[in-house]
């Protein structure tokens, strides 16, 4: 078509002004329909003297939260008890993910095996925990734990000062400061270390040619810095011995039947549809790289591990993320049997301040963002392992 | 449940939006033109208002919208209930889903001033008790230290619990459960060492249990639950009209007044007794109301007492003795102001 023309009439025809119109029309209709039901909400809000605002969450909560990872009592504000809830969305998350991408791992892998009991059980697997709604695993889950561990006043000791029952697993613990928080910052800082030394390294091997170890060199990196923190800050070795008290047992550290039951629901459901996917993605792999790895004579698990699997990753990638972000928004389920995650302290504080559009707002917001930041870094790590393809 | 709690805000967003009268006063007005009251009650709660095995609402609460129907339309059948979890009951309400809302709602100031609410007289003298296994041997709320605490979100519950404990230096776990069943689950098979909820509530909780003798609730009352019926702020024609149908039944108790007798009563010598009931004077009138509007919610639905014997009352499963909730001139709290 003839773009060169300037009549603005000729100019509508042209496909890409059209395109670009259609997109400006669709993005002003968006925003005018939100501003227009923003504007009619606060309106129709402040008629009925409904308090609106986000001023409540200012104001102390009132409420315990069982389980916390940061310091949190009942007369902090509703802000961070909404915090207290989202890091214990988060915490349990990571968890499930990284059990889903395990055991998914195994029995995508055992779903191909040439041993059909194996692969029979496998398909098992797979095909009960994807039909029953997670909801239900939940419920079963959690009514198991309740139901074969006894009451924690006849807690079984599985191990001297560990302690098992339907109250949770509960384990002696350091008594927690500064400088244990020093020590494990270090040591974080310690394992990037070890990575950015070891690649640099690398480097430099592949470019002169000669084969130095480099291992020295890693382990200053990766052991340095922890125990430099450990002289200089001298943490204390307390320990919290766990006891036995008229109804709980106290100190120590607890894992509660509810975060269990959450992450068992959530990471074994997500392995079925993870081993799906890893499955998928090792049939992709055309069968002359089998061959041609047994040609130059490696044996099976060195095939898998070094040829197949990191070709497998390219289709594995972007339905794991996608997986991944499913684990992220089913972990809201938790409200159901009793973990505080970030929808139980988001409902808690809605009923006590009355406030929900904005709670629900809030909880929309933090879910679209952590959505959003674990598509990102999955995309970021497809982008890294696409490369590879040549 | 996110996507599900998030669908409901939405909703209860736009009906703020299209679905609210256009005037806060004109709620009788719309009740008439529908020919039916809408009523927010609680979803399956035992003695308030649960749906029995013809489908039909029973119970206290679900009583007060008959009543209200009574009053306004000669009838109590001219209710739509509605079912309100504890999440969504005040967005119901606020957002013209509902006219009334009458399922165990404590009254309490920030609700009555921040939320665009009015309440109705207290019809329910209620507060959160404790209850335990009678195996623990515990006598008083006192010896509650370290235990773990079984209760449900969303009331005042949890900030009770806060409230009564911290000032004792009692620490205590508090497992928090979306679904009733699986939080009497969680108390029965010793999850938790106690459970906590209202009292009438942990009543019909000990109800159920296989052996309800070995439960037992601890003495303390944490807290005060005034259980009133909630109608929508800046309408007090409507609100006078729900509060002075919970007025009609309580001072036809008071006055002897009952579904048997009330058409001797017409003929009562009893000044009040004849406004009550129409004979005398244009009480019906002032509130937009036929003459006969509290004659018919008594007639048609029993005065206060016939409703509470029949739903929580003593020979219910609930079992619930009157308490407070007696008549003030027999030790109680329950009392209408004078119809004059």
């Amino acid at each position: 078509m003839a773009s060169s023309t300037s009549s603005p009439v000729r100019l509508l025809y042209d496909v890409r002004v059209r395109a670009i119109l259609y997109q400006v029309v669709a993005v002003a209709l968006v925003v005018g329909v939100g501003f227009y039901l923003f504007g009619t909400v606060s309106r129709k809000l402040a008629d009925q003297n409904i308090a609106t605002g986000f001023d409540y969450l200012s104001r102390p909560a009132g409420f315990v939260i069982s389980q916390s990872f940061i310091r949190y009592e009942s007369s902090d504000t509703y802000a961070r008890a909404l915090l207290v809830g989202l890091l214990n969305t988060v915490w349990v998350s990571i968890f499930a993910v990284m059990l889903s991408s395990v055991l998914g791992l195994i029995v995508g892998i055992a779903r191909l095996s040439r041993n059909p009991l194996l692969s029979f059980l496998a398909l098992i697997y797979v095909e009960a925990l994807r039909n029953v709604p997670l909801l239900l695993y939940l419920f079963l889950w959690y009514a198991l734990i309740v139901a074969v561990f006894p009451p924690v006043r006849e807690a079984w000791q599985i191990l001297p000062d560990v302690f098992l029952s339907n109250g949770g697993l509960i384990v002696p613990s350091l008594q927690w400061s500064s400088a244990h928080s020093g020590v494990l910052a270090s040591a974080v800082l310690g394992i990037v270390l070890a990575f950015v030394v070891a690649s640099a390294l690398r480097r430099r091997r592949v470019a002169s040619g000669q084969a130095r170890p480099a291992w020295p060199f890693v382990m200053l990196a990766l052991l340095g810095p922890p125990l430099l923190a450990i002289l200089l800050l001298q943490p204390d070795l307390v320990v919290n011995w766990p006891e036995r008290g008229r109804f709980r047992i106290t100190g120590g550290v607890q894992v509660t039947p509810e975060f269990t039951a959450l992450l068992v629901g959530l990471g074994l459901s997500a392995s079925a549809g993870v081993a799906e996917i890893v499955r998928a993605g090792i049939l992709s792999v055309g069968r002359g790289q089998w061959e041609a790895a047994r040609a130059v004579g490696l044996h099976d698990r060195q095939t898998m591990r070094l040829v197949v699997l990191p070709q497998a990753l390219r289709v594995i990638v972007p339905p794991l993320t996608s997986s991944y972000l499913s684990t992220f928004k089913n972990s809201s389920l938790a409200i159901a049997i009793g973990y505080p995650d970030l929808v139980m302290v988001s409902n808690t504080t809605m009923n006590q301040t009355g406030q929900a559009i904005e709670g629900i707002a809030i909880f929309m917001l933090v879910y679209l963002g952590m959505s959003i930041t674990i598509s990102l870094f999955m995309n970021w790590y497809n982008a890294r392992v696409a490369l590879v393809e040549r | 449940m996110f996507c599900k709690l998030a669908a409901l805000g939405l909703a209860a967003a736009a009906f703020s939006v299209f679905a609210a009268p256009a005037s806060a006063q004109a709620t009788l007005d719309a009740v008439k033109k529908r020919g039916k009251v809408l009523c927010g009650v609680s979803p399956t709660s035992a003695g308030f208002s649960y749906a029995d095995d013809k489908g039909v609402r029973q119970g206290f609460d679900s009583d007060v919208c008959r009543a209200v129907s009574s009053a306004v339309f000669g009838a109590p059948d001219k209710v739509e209930f509605v079912p309100l979890n504890t999440n969504i009951r005040f967005q119901g309400l606020q957002s013209g889903e509902v006219d009334l809302l009458s399922r165990q709602t404590t009254m309490t100031f920030s609700r009555d001033t921040s939320l665009g609410l009015d309440f109705a007289p207290i019809v329910f003298y209620d507060g959160q008790g404790l209850m335990v296994s009678t195996k623990l041997g515990v006598k008083s709320a006192g010896e509650l230290s370290q235990a773990a605490i079984c209760l449900l979100p969303g009331t005042t519950t949890l900030q009770n619990l806060e409230d009564y404990f911290k000032p004792r230096n009692i620490k205590y776990e508090a497992v928090v459960f979306e679904d009733n069943n699986e939080w009497r689950n969680a108390f029965f098979s010793g999850r938790c060492d106690v459970i906590t909820s209202d009292r009438s509530d942990l009543a019909s909780v000990r109800a159920v249990a296989n052996d309800p003798k070995q439960f037992v609730i601890l003495p303390e009352t944490i807290s005060k639950e005034p259980l009133a019926p909630v109608v929508r702020q800046n309408d007090s024609n409507w609100r006078d009209i729900v509060s002075w149908t919970v007025n009609a039944l309580i001072a036809a108790e008071e006055y002897g007044v009952n579904k048997g007798n009330i058409d001797e009563q017409l003929k009562s010598k009893d000044p009040e007794v004849q406004r009550l009931l129409g004979v005398t004077g244009d009480l019906g009138k002032m509130l937009n109301l036929d003459v006969k509007w509290a004659y018919n919610a008594i007639k048609q639905n029993g005065n206060y007492g016939e409703i509470f014997e029949r739903s929580l009352g003593e020979k219910t499963a609930l079992g619930l003795s009157r308490g407070p909730n007696q008549l003030w001139n027999k030790g109680g709290l329950i009392y209408s102001p004078p119809f004059r």
